[in-house]
């Protein structure tokens, strides 16, 4: 008899209160209280429900739910049908980023299999900063602002895929990407989404290998085989602009040097230029050499350029030159867009124009395919 | 006879049976010829004496030894509890074109003549099989409009990787070999097109599809330039969608420089219909042991039969079958040649299934075959489409070819089931579990069927039946369907234990080195 799979589960209640009322977002105490006012109702708990109930009806006594009190997850887990421990605790009154937190820390403590959490960007951050890569763990999508590549597509997905996960004979994990938006500017019109970290997400092929497709090869041979082709192509004296990413991050790994995950870092080779360089700082090392501009697409999402590495402007896209961009991403995260294109938002109209089209894309060893920019 | 929503009732037989190098006694023996004659041995002697020194094992190799009824018993449990694959309708495997392979040409490919025959005997003694062969090349050569074929391949994935080392030295009979690095294939073509190249030393550039579930020409054209040094695609891919650009895309790679080669496994519903002559490719291959009814699967060697222009044909492998006058022969001089891919001839037998079989046919026939494998997968189609939870990518294209990837993505929207639930239970109806996709799989939950021209109307109303009532069950006991399957000869199958390189044995050696591992971790 194995032992019982734990899985953990944090509920933001408030998370996408905003969203049905136009308001982009719930992460202040004074935007909440405006939601409240339009007559926003939680809807997180019901959807957390909707996941819950299918990881009960697939694995039943086979797993153990751990959950913190009240309205941040053991009352959506009695009335899905759970008997779940309950564990921490919460501050009176409403809910805040440090009850997810305090949350989050207490399931590292407890050492989950896996860690489900009902929320948006806000709350993906909130516990990305503090399992730090430590736990598995899966969003169920409750919140209005959801740029992070973290989330199943639907609660009913996020279910399934944590019952798939938690039974799995060599349960597979790899790292996503946790954006978020400033929700001022996002509320003004502007969209500037930063790329707060990486979580390790369930690795879930679509579909189980048939005998006859056989494997495609784990994610870190394919990050090797990236890193290796880029590194075989590299042209002496030439600065390499590398953004965000773990697909990117591998390639100065890979030449024994240390690259930022979350910044745009300049390279010459494995030598370090600048790291999590801003747009200025990039412009000025563009004077009189060669460059190219290395990125991978964000998951699920398919940008560019525009989210997460707004350093990498349209000036200097501009000046290293499209012909220059190298852009790098494993097949898995190219088939999760399922067919949508790349897309590119510097804002500049003129710039993002010129880089429609086609592009390729290196996704293993001497392997590229060819996706369009929209 | 069964309703829409009833299929029959079916339970596959289990046997605890060993592996046939596990069983027997020694000593234990089928069959025991009586001795020969004291005149006849006076006269031959030993037998063993007639072979040199040098050729005689010391040892008898390690052969299980068993009585005839225990061999006959032991295959025959195995083929119940592999659902008789020889005759079971197959529509399942799509893209494997698992068609109906007349036993007469089993038969023949059986007989003495054949079976018998030592790829070392003297072309004198062999004049038949040469002249299949020969004749043989020149029906390929018609059905394709290539002007050489070599069937020395021992499959399709030998015959594509043959085409790429033929391209590599047609460049380097240029001088280009340094400069032609890059082959384009697309996604949807058999992962072969880009494997093969790759172990060839290429670079590798595939093409996703559009809307209309093929690139259009500003992807190839993003992938096309002066490094361009072939293209290697199939078509109609395996969506059973035909690339109506393909002539365009031909040409734009010769432009470049590049050739192309045409991988014709899916080439069941164009027979008699289109050729790749026409298309612009220099090269192409069929699968014997699909398009041509050679039995496949465990059932028997395959044949990858790879045509070439006549500008390409010194550089096929070598040895070729050549007439002189009346007689044929095998010319070994063939100094620009890729060399061997395959010992000996290959899988000559394939040749001769496939030339009785195109015998058989006739041109005529040909076309009827593959008419009537559009015919058979439209109507198929047609009823698949009908049932909630199916759908059809990448729509509007009309009718299919050969076959189609479908998708369950709704009904796992919908119920939970997933297409891996689906495949599991369709063998609690006594069908095969289907094909889902190769990699990258870009259609979500997908499944792949090519119903080719031998399956009857009601074998794919059986089938249709059966899909059509999982469905309806995913929507009133997703349970059942996902603890499937109930009825077969083995329960659940544990895809990442079968898959692991560690304990994954292709001989009976690799087995007992591995067994000792793999059993350890079973019971652990």
């Amino acid at each position: 008899m194995t032992a019982r799979k734990r899985l953990g589960l944090i509920v933001n209640p408030i998370a996408g209160m905003g969203g049905g009322v136009g308001l982009k977002g719930t992460d202040s105490a004074t935007t909440l209280q405006r939601a409240r006012e339009l007559g926003a109702t939680p809807r997180s708990g019901i959807r957390a429900n909707v996941a819950l109930s299918i990881v009960l009806e697939r694995l039943g006594d086979e797993v153990e739910l751990i959950t913190a009190p009240g309205a941040m997850g053991e009352e959506i887990a009695l009335s899905a049908g759970f008997t779940p421990i309950v564990i921490g605790s919460v501050t009176g009154g409403e809910t805040s980023p440090d009850d997810t937190r305090h949350a989050a820390k207490v399931m590292l403590d407890a050492g989950v299999d896996l860690l489900l959490f009902a929320g948006g960007d806000g709350t993906a951050r909130d516990i990305c900063g503090v399992i730090d890569g430590h736990l598995i763990s899966l969003g169920i999508p409750t919140g209005v602002k959801m740029h992070s590549a973290v989330y199943a597509t639907n609660p009913r997905s996020a279910g399934e895929a944590a019952a798939r996960f938690l039974i799995a004979a060599t349960p597979r994990s790899r790292e996503a990407e946790v954006m978020d938006i400033d929700e001022e500017l996002f509320r003004g019109g502007r969209v500037s989404a930063r790329l707060y970290g990486m979580m390790r997400v369930p690795d879930l092929p679509r579909l189980v290998q048939n005998l006859k497709s056989g494997s495609s090869g784990s994610d870190q041979a394919v990050l090797t085989g990236i890193a290796d082709d880029i590194i075989e192509r590299m042209q002496d004296g030439a600065l390499y602009i590398i953004g965000p990413g773990t697909t990117t991050r591998e390639i100065v790994t890979r030449m024994g040097g240390q690259k930022t995950l979350l910044g745009v870092d300049l390279f010459c080779r494995a030598e370090a230029i600048a790291l999590d360089a801003t747009e200025a700082q990039i412009l000025n090392h563009l004077d009189g050499i060669p460059a190219r501009i290395v990125v991978t697409p964000i998951g699920g999402q398919g940008f560019l350029f525009g989210r997460g590495n707004q350093q990498l402007s349209a000036e200097v896209i501009r000046r290293v030159g499209p012909e220059n961009i190298i852009v790098v991403a494993t097949m898995d995260k190219i088939a999760g867009l399922r067919g949508d294109p790349f897309l590119i938002d510097t804002g500049d109209p003129v710039t993002d124009e010129s880089l429609a089209g086609y592009i390729r894309v290196v996704t293993n060893y001497h392997t590229e395919t060819v996706y369009q920019i929209a | 006879m069964n309703s829409i929503h009833t299929p029959r009732a079916y339970h596959g037989a289990k046997w605890d049976e060993p592996i046939v190098l596990d069983m027997g006694a020694p000593g234990e023996r089928g069959y025991i010829p009586p001795a020969v004659e004291p005149e006849i041995a006076a006269s031959v002697g030993d037998g063993a004496s007639l072979i040199p020194a040098g050729m005689r094992r010391s040892t008898p190799p390690r052969l299980p030894e068993m009585a005839q009824p225990s061999v006959l018993r032991h295959y025959l449990r195995l083929s119940q509890m592999t659902m008789g694959a020889h005759i079971t309708p197959d529509a399942s495997l799509g893209t494997c074109t698992m068609k109906y392979s007349p036993l007469v040409n089993e038969e023949m490919a059986r007989t003495p003549q054949m079976g018998e025959m030592h790829p070392y005997q003297d072309d004198d003694t062999a004049q038949g099989i040469l002249e299949i062969i020969y004749g043989l090349e020149r029906m390929l050569c018609e059905i394709s409009g290539m002007d050489a074929f070599t069937f020395q391949p021992a499959g399709g994935s030998q015959a594509i990787f043959a085409n790429a080392c033929i391209i590599r030295a047609y460049h380097a009979s240029r001088g280009e070999a340094e400069q032609r690095t890059d082959i384009i294939s697309t996604s949807f073509s058999h992962p072969i097109d880009c494997a093969a190249p790759a172990v060839a030393g290429f670079r590798v550039i595939t093409l996703t599809p559009g809307p209309n579930g093929y690139p259009d020409l500003g992807a190839l054209k993003a992938a096309v330039s002066n490094r361009t040094a072939g293209l290697m695609m199939t078509n109609p891919e395996d969506t059973g969608i035909f690339n109506p650009y393909v002539e365009e895309f031909t040409r734009i790679v010769h432009e470049a420089g590049g050739l192309c080669a045409y991988d014709q496994a899916n080439a069941n519903g164009i027979l008699g219909i289109t050729r790749a002559r026409e298309n612009g490719f220099d090269m192409c291959q069929f699968n014997l042991h699909k398009t041509f009814s050679v039995p496949h699967g465990s059932a028997g060697g395959s044949c990858g039969a790879g045509g070439v222009t006549a500008e390409l044909a010194k550089f096929l492998p070598a040895p070729m079958v050549v007439k002189e006058g009346d007689r044929f022969r095998w010319d070994y001089d063939r100094p620009d040649s890729i060399g061997k891919v395959r010992s000996f001839h290959g899988n000559v037998q394939a040749v001769l299934r496939s030339y009785a079989w195109i015998m058989a046919h006739g041109a005529e026939g040909i076309q009827t075959v593959a008419e009537t494998a559009v015919l058979n997968n439209n109507y198929l189609a047609t009823k698949l489409g009908a049932i909630p939870g199916v759908s059809i990518p990448y729509g509007g294209n009309g009718h299919r070819l050969q076959e189609v990837r479908y998708s369950w993505q709704d009904l796992l929207d919908e119920t939970g089931v997933s297409t891996e639930d689906v495949r599991r239970r369709i063998v609690d109806f006594g069908l095969q579990g289907y094909f889902t996709s190769h990699h990258p799989v870009l259609v979500p939950e997908p499944f792949t069927l090519e119903p080719c021209e031998s399956y009857s109307r009601a074998d794919l109303d059986e089938y249709a039946t059966v899909l059509g009532h999982i469905a309806d069950e995913a929507r009133t006991n997703p349970e059942h369907v996902r603890a499937a399957p109930h009825s077969a000869a083995i329960h659940r199958i544990q895809e990442d234990v079968i898959n692991d390189p560690a304990r994954l044995a292709m001989t009976w050696r690799g087995y007992q080195k591995k067994q000792g591992a793999a059993r350890e971790v079973a019971t652990s």
